[in-house]
């Protein structure tokens, strides 16, 4: 049943081939089996999710169901679940049971989602390789000596694994996108406001946004299509009419004009890297599309814009965390101040702490108009580059990450080594358009990530881009070996 | 540029964060590196460049002042390390 998509799942149980009952308890099975070798969960809802099974089945048999009726899902732990732990990967939040659904959660609920559990995640979702998280470091089913990229780094590794056949996952400067070319799989981050944030748990509020981790485009449009829409509760929430994404999945995209960004393909693109990324180019181009060369000149200032913004939000949002009110609290608390910094202080771990700092530093007295508002205006100027760029093309495309998975332990020494591996993925997010990533090859036996970038609300346009590749391609079907060899 | 040691604990200060002495050297040197690589924004011209204040130039949006939320102080006070008759406890902060 695992080597099903979502999509074809979701036919499979519309047929009676099986029901959800064995769907999830075969998912399950393959949890309690193969993921102490990866960590890709927190925590699994094993009787929570077979009694949501056995309700879906019930839906299917008296023919109320939906397509996703019955579809078991993870989510990942930075999502609010009502009366399950919900850690976001952090000491700070290890005992917190949430008293309410995210928003995600819920429509996805009300869709006849079956949650399997939450996965682990970078720390407040602050990390490229899954490697900051409290619960410890995921590893990349490809090969476990590596990681699988981060911040939604267990959603990735138990898609990839087939642990489970789909998964929610945030992304604020990749955390789909770049786990999901680690691994080998579908990652699609929306439109900034096109997905709800109520009761995600907040990182860099102008940038965090809500998707999804699938192996296919096809079955990226079916999740999306439930979780999208507009919401009261997040101030942010664009009010517009939620297509229906799998419409349009099938059409043709021959005179498609795709352009290419050159500073995307620099120096730090890995050889090889550059070849598959190439090849699946040419998969376009017989396809009918037309590949013209772009710039974005601003590029370069998109990882620094991005280590000013995202901490400076980050520092604001995660002072929320005192202590008082939910939380972890230091068992030796002096006076309130005293209960303030032990607490924070060893509830958090180095990397967060390195970004509260970060951003208090870059809003505090004097500061503020040297980093904060400068930030600001190169983010407008990044911003100008993507518009310019869509005046010439419907989409663009290059690579998602500089090289495939890294060794386990290879970049924590630096931060500023980090942070770079994102280099092609935070530009999406400044200028808050939506990205995908999709499998197109091998190198080394590790997986190699095209990313697809588009205008405002074009997710449609860029899941039928990705759909027309994955017909003639089999990448996104390729899975690591059963043992994780 | 290198920040010195007063200067990161006054920021660990204004963030309420305790670091312990064995972990202080670390966070001087990595912070100091992040501010130095942040700092190649200051080369760039963005004279008359207005700053971001949202990706799709959206405002804010504003909601009749109504009640909309039941009362659930029960249910949220299940989180607190510490409650008492619906307060919640702190350390003593008046003498």
């Amino acid at each position: 049943m695992h080597t099903k998509t979502l999509a074809e799942l979701s036919a499979a149980l519309q047929a009676r081939e099986f029901s959800s009952e064995a769907l999830t308890g075969h998912y399950l099975e393959r949890i309690g089996r193969l993921d102490p070798a990866l960590n890709s969960f927190v925590t699994v809802t094993a009787d929570e999710a077979m009694a949501a099974a056995a309700a879906a089945d019930r839906r299917i048999a008296a023919g109320e169901a939906g397509p996703l009726t019955g579809i078991p899902i993870a989510h990942k732990d930075i999502f609010c679940t009502s009366g399950v732990r919900t850690s976001c990967g952090s000491r700070m939040l290890d005992n917190f049971v949430s008293p309410y659904d995210a928003t995600v959660v819920a429509r996805l609920k009300a869709a006849g989602v079956v949650m399997l559990g939450k996965t682990n995640m970078d720390e407040f979702a602050m990390g490229s390789s899954n490697e900051t998280s409290f619960y410890g470091p995921v590893r990349n089913p490809w090969d476990t000596a590596r990681v699988p990229g981060g911040s939604s780094g267990g959603s990735a590794a138990a898609v990839a694994a087939r642990l489970a056949p789909g998964a929610t996952g945030t992304d604020t400067g990749g955390s789909i996108r770049q786990p999901a070319a680690l691994t080998g799989i579908t990652g699609l981050k929306p439109t900034y406001g096109r997905v709800s944030r109520f009761g995600m748990i907040a990182f860099a509020s102008s940038l965090d946004q809500a998707g999804t981790l699938t192996a296919s485009a096809e079955d990226a449009a079916l999740l999306l299509g439930a979780m999208a829409g507009f919401d009261d509760k997040d101030s942010t929430s664009v009010d517009r009419e939620v297509p229906d994404y799998s419409l349009h999945l099938n059409d043709s995209i021959a005179g498609l004009r795709v352009g290419i960004p050159v500073e995307f393909f620099d120096e730090g693109l890995a050889g090889e890297n550059r070849v598959r990324i190439e090849q699946a180019l040419d998969v376009y181009r017989h396809l009918g599309c037309e590949i013209v060369e772009v710039s974005l000149p601003n590029l370069a200032l998109s990882v620094p814009t991005y280590y000013v913004v995202a901490p400076a939000e980050c520092s604001s949002n995660l002072s929320r965390f005192d202590g008082v009110r939910f939380g972890y609290r230091s068992e030796q608390s002096g006076d309130l101040f005293d209960m303030y910094s032990r607490s924070r202080g060893e509830g958090f771990g180095d990397e967060v702490k390195r970004r509260i700092m970060t951003g208090t530093y870059a809003l505090s007295a004097g500061y503020y108009d040297a980093y904060y508002l400068k930030a600001q205006q190169a983010r407008q100027l990044i911003s100008a580059d993507f518009k310019a760029a869509f005046e010439k093309v419907d989409v663009l495309m290059g690579p998602t990450t500089p090289t495939p998975a890294f060794e386990i332990g290879a970049k924590t020494a630096d931060p500023i080594t980090m942070y770079l591996n994102d280099i092609y993925t935070i530009g999406v997010n400044l200028a808050g358009l939506p990205g995908m990533s999709i499998p197109c090859g091998l190198v080394d036996g590790l997986p190699v990530g095209l990313q697809l970038m588009g205008p405002a609300f074009a997710e449609s346009r860029l899941l039928q881009t990705a759909h027309a590749y994955q017909k003639e391609t089999d990448w996104h079907r390729q899975l690591p070996a059963a043992d994780f060899g | 540029m290198s920040l010195s040691k007063a200067e990161v604990e006054n920021i660990a200060h204004l963030a309420r964060l305790q670091l312990g002495d064995d972990e202080l050297p670390n966070v001087i040197e990595n912070l100091s590196r992040i501010i130095e690589f942040v700092d190649q924004l200051q080369a760039v011209d963005t004279t008359g460049v207005e700053p971001m204040a949202h990706p799709l130039d959206m405002v804010q949006r504003l909601r009749a002042d109504a009640v909309t939320e039941q009362d659930q102080r029960d249910l949220y006070q299940a989180n607190a390390p510490a409650v008492e008759a619906g307060l919640y406890l702190v350390p003593k902060v008046i003498e």
